[in-house]
């Protein structure tokens, strides 16, 4: 019989999650590798031809499928707690798989790249409308940012209480001080929530 | 024998085992409340117990959980869809062979506490 420590075998880490989101080629997979403890890993769920969710596995044997991928990286807060990372699928019509990807989240990261910059509507319109903290990240590609923070904010006419911050999402530094922007931005939203 | 070769995954085809037969005929997870996120790791008995009444998948998935991981960890690691790892998971779980975080924790938003120790961690990596 082999005992291991009771207290380490029983109990399994709580979990929680940031959705990197945004359109396109914004950077989110790099966003998500430059502060991962692992190199991004990705997962598919299974579709039906006509992108439903497949959540029973009877019937779809003659039935052509197709997949969704999320690419998502973790970082071990402590023993107790790992934080996942989630980038939100390239294609913005698998809205069912942002729903649970947000669900219960801290958080999103929303990249922004300016010369693309209405890539960017649908998810914030989509954390808006589900009151979800996120902050925006203008990831700037070639180290030079064109426009300023504020010019940004007022071109995706964002409320003023979002957070809008310039990031280089392949660096690490950069990404990690956009994450503590997130989860700070959440905490506050927590204390308002709280009077 | 790698686990593509248990997997009998062919390069240029792909996995050649449609999902639905990796799970031997359950199709649906019975567990429900699996999600991305969720924890699983081998039960401690595990290391003792009687696998052999297991498929080379079930078996798979435990040498995979030794250690805590997300359901979305452990399908990533098989490289098998989400939806399969959910009914491979369910298995186990039923059988007492996996343990699962408490679902009521996950869809809560994270409190102050927990986000003040994420914060920490993140301002410590």
């Amino acid at each position: 019989m082999v005992f291991v420590a009771s207290d380490d075998a029983l109990t399994v880490p709580t979990a929680v999650k940031i959705v990197i989101a945004g359109g396109f080629g914004t950077g989110k997979t790099t966003m998500v590798g430059s502060v991962s403890e692992i190199p991004p890993l990705r997962t598919e769920e299974l579709l039906t031809e006509a992108g439903v969710h497949v959540d029973d596995l009877a019937g779809i044997e003659g039935k052509e499928t197709t997949t969704v991928a999320l690419d998502f990286g973790r970082i071990t807060i402590s023993p107790q707690i790992v934080l996942y990372l989630f980038g939100t699928p390239g294609q913005n019509r698998f809205w069912f798989m942002w729903d649970e990807l947000a669900h219960g989240a801290i958080g999103a990261v929303v990249l922004v790249d300016t010369r693309r910059l209405d890539a960017s509507f649908p998810s914030i319109d989509f954390f808006e409308h589900r009151r979800i903290p996120f902050v925006v990240a203008v990831n700037c590609f070639d180290g030079a940012q064109a426009y300023t923070v504020d010019e940004v904010r007022g071109a995706l006419d964002l409320d003023p209480a979002i957070p809008v911050v310039l990031c280089d999402a392949r660096d690490r530094e950069s990404s990690k001080s956009t994450l503590i922007g997130l989860i700070r931005h959440s905490m506050s939203r927590l204390e308002h929530a709280a009077r | 024998m790698s686990s593509r070769e248990d997997w009998w995954y062919d390069e240029a085809a792909g996995p050649l085992v449609r999902p639905y037969a990796m799970v031997r005929g359950r199709t649906r997870p019975v567990t429900r409340e699996l999600h991305l996120v969720t924890q699983v790791r081998a039960a401690r008995q595990t290391q003792t117990a009687d696998l052999t009444s297991l498929n080379v998948e079930h078996r798979e998935l435990l040498e995979v959980c030794r250690k805590p991981l997300s359901v979305a960890e452990v399908a990533a690691y098989l490289d098998v869809p989400l939806i399969v790892v959910k009914v491979l998971l369910s298995d186990l779980i039923e059988r007492g062979d996996v343990i699962v975080q408490d679902v009521s924790r996950i869809s809560e938003i994270p409190d102050r506490d927990l986000l003040q120790a994420v914060l920490d961690g993140v301002r410590g990596i």
